[in-house]
């Protein structure tokens, strides 16, 4: 079987550079690839587009990348999270595309799988549909979306194997299965890295051959955005 | 005036039998907790979760296991896993029964805006631009005027919209309306003490009121 092992997270992500266009998974803080985000706030690269769901906080996640003014443009569906991020935004300093969550997934699924548009009926009446081509199809308007690819996809999973098979665990799964398909290179951190033949094939999520390189993460803090418990 | 969670309360009730839900953040994230003990409903989390279980006590909290708002939660009996992409096609394709969700403001033909104050808040639209262009079933949970006393339940509305002609049902802390397929909102019930006076000065859209408006059952 073809291994995909990369030493770590330095070594993924070497070839990384300025004004690269980055398809990163995970919701708010979960799911998100956070030794592949500490090795880029290492580097001195700028000008990149991140595609991500959320922005991290102010501190955490893609937040440091923003901190660090690495990126030039955001597309996500939601930023609230992150007031850094709202004020650059506000403040015109850096450019950002908020689309739909379903327009998200769906260009970036899209992305992976081929299909370069397709209609649907998010944003109709609203901004989002400006300069997009609609059409009523059996009564109802849609709006003509385009796919969405990026030069790298950084994911992160729960358990992988050396041919890229990954599986996830509870919502931490969200956008990593879509982002890493439609990066022309897909780096994927797991927490645990096991030989290929290890995991059960009929449990993997993500099936390797969307994977180019995997490694075991260093570390995870896996940080919670809002710790909610019943009294 | 109905408190937030009375208004949460309120909504529980138009909750039906094998439903399946997605509540969005904010006060319809409350009504999860009034949905009476015998209906058997299940609750979608748009990132990848059909079956929320309740909050988790303190030695459960698993940072791989929250819901659209980001906080941590539970699985339920019969949960189910799946990634983004799966998630929209299920609300996009009209498997989900009834979104709740909050606004801004609502125009009396049921145009919705939640997501956007230009200059001031650009959070961003998250999954309701999705939830409002495929959910058959919307019901609103939302104040009935802004904190300067402006009222939110317009002709127009005048934020960026969210959707066109997609409300059913609002729940505001003083009344229960309806958007009537003609245009304007339909009356149906008052919160208690609030006098139908004190709603039509405060609906500054078209209002239709037909015959004595009960107070709300709790």
């Amino acid at each position: 079987m073809i291994d995909k092992t990369v030493k770590n997270a330095q070594e993924a992500v070497k070839d990384i550079q300025s004004g690269a266009t980055l398809l990163m998974g995970g919701f708010g803080l979960s799911g998100i690839p956070e030794n592949c985000i500490s090795a880029l706030e290492k580097s001195s690269i700028q000008d990149l587009t991140i595609v991500s769901n959320n922005a991290g906080v102010d501190d955490f996640g893609i937040g440091l990348l923003l901190k660090k003014r690495m990126v030039k443009k955001m597309i996500s569906s939601y930023v609230g999270e992150n007031a850094e991020f709202e004020r650059q935004l506000l403040a015109g300093e850096l450019e950002v595309d908020l689309i739909p969550q379903g327009t998200l997934a769906e260009r970036v699924r899209a992305g992976g799988a081929g299909i370069p548009a397709f209609f649907t009926p998010a944003g109709v009446g609203t901004e989002v549909a400006e300069g997009k081509e609609s059409r009523e199809i059996e009564g109802k308007t849609y709006l003509l979306e385009k796919w969405l690819k990026g030069d790298f996809s950084l994911v992160k999973a729960w358990k992988g194997d050396t041919a890229g098979n990954l599986i996830f665990k509870g919502t931490s799964r969200n956008f990593n299965p879509i982002m890493a398909a439609a990066g022309k290179i897909c780096i994927a951190e797991v927490e645990e890295l096991v030989p290929a033949g290890e995991l059960d094939p009929i449990m993997i999520h993500t099936p390797g051959i969307y994977v180019q390189r995997i490694f075991q993460g260093e570390k995870y803090e896996k940080r919670i955005e809002q710790r909610t418990t019943s009294s | 005036m109905l408190s937030k969670n009375q208004i949460a309360q309120r909504i529980a009730k138009e909750v039906r039998n094998r439903q399946y839900i997605n509540l969005g953040i904010g006060i319809p994230t409350l009504v999860a907790n009034y949905i009476p003990e015998d209906l058997d409903v299940v609750l979608q989390s748009e990132n990848g979760l059909l079956g929320i279980g309740p909050f988790p006590k303190e030695e459960q909290v698993d940072p791989d296991l929250i819901n659209a708002g980001k906080q941590t939660i539970t699985l339920t009996k019969g949960s189910a896993l799946f990634n983004s992409a799966e998630s929209f096609a299920m609300i996009r394709g009209g498997h989900v029964d009834l979104t709740i969700l909050g606004a801004m403001e609502v125009s009396e033909n049921g145009d919705i805006a939640n997501w956007k104050i230009p200059g001031k808040m650009v959070k961003g639209m998250g999954g309701a631009m999705d939830l409002v262009a495929s959910a058959e079933n919307i019901i609103v949970a939302m104040q009935h005027c802004s904190r300067n006393g402006k009222s939110k339940l317009l002709k127009e509305c005048s934020l960026p919209l969210s959707g066109l002609a997609c409300v059913k049902k609002i729940v505001t802390d003083l009344a229960l309306l309806e958007i009537s397929p003609n245009g304007g909102f339909i009356l149906k019930e008052r919160a208690p003490g609030v006098s139908v006076e004190e709603i039509k000065e405060k609906t500054e859209g078209k209002l239709i009121i037909e015959g004595e408006i009960p107070e709300m059952k709790f």
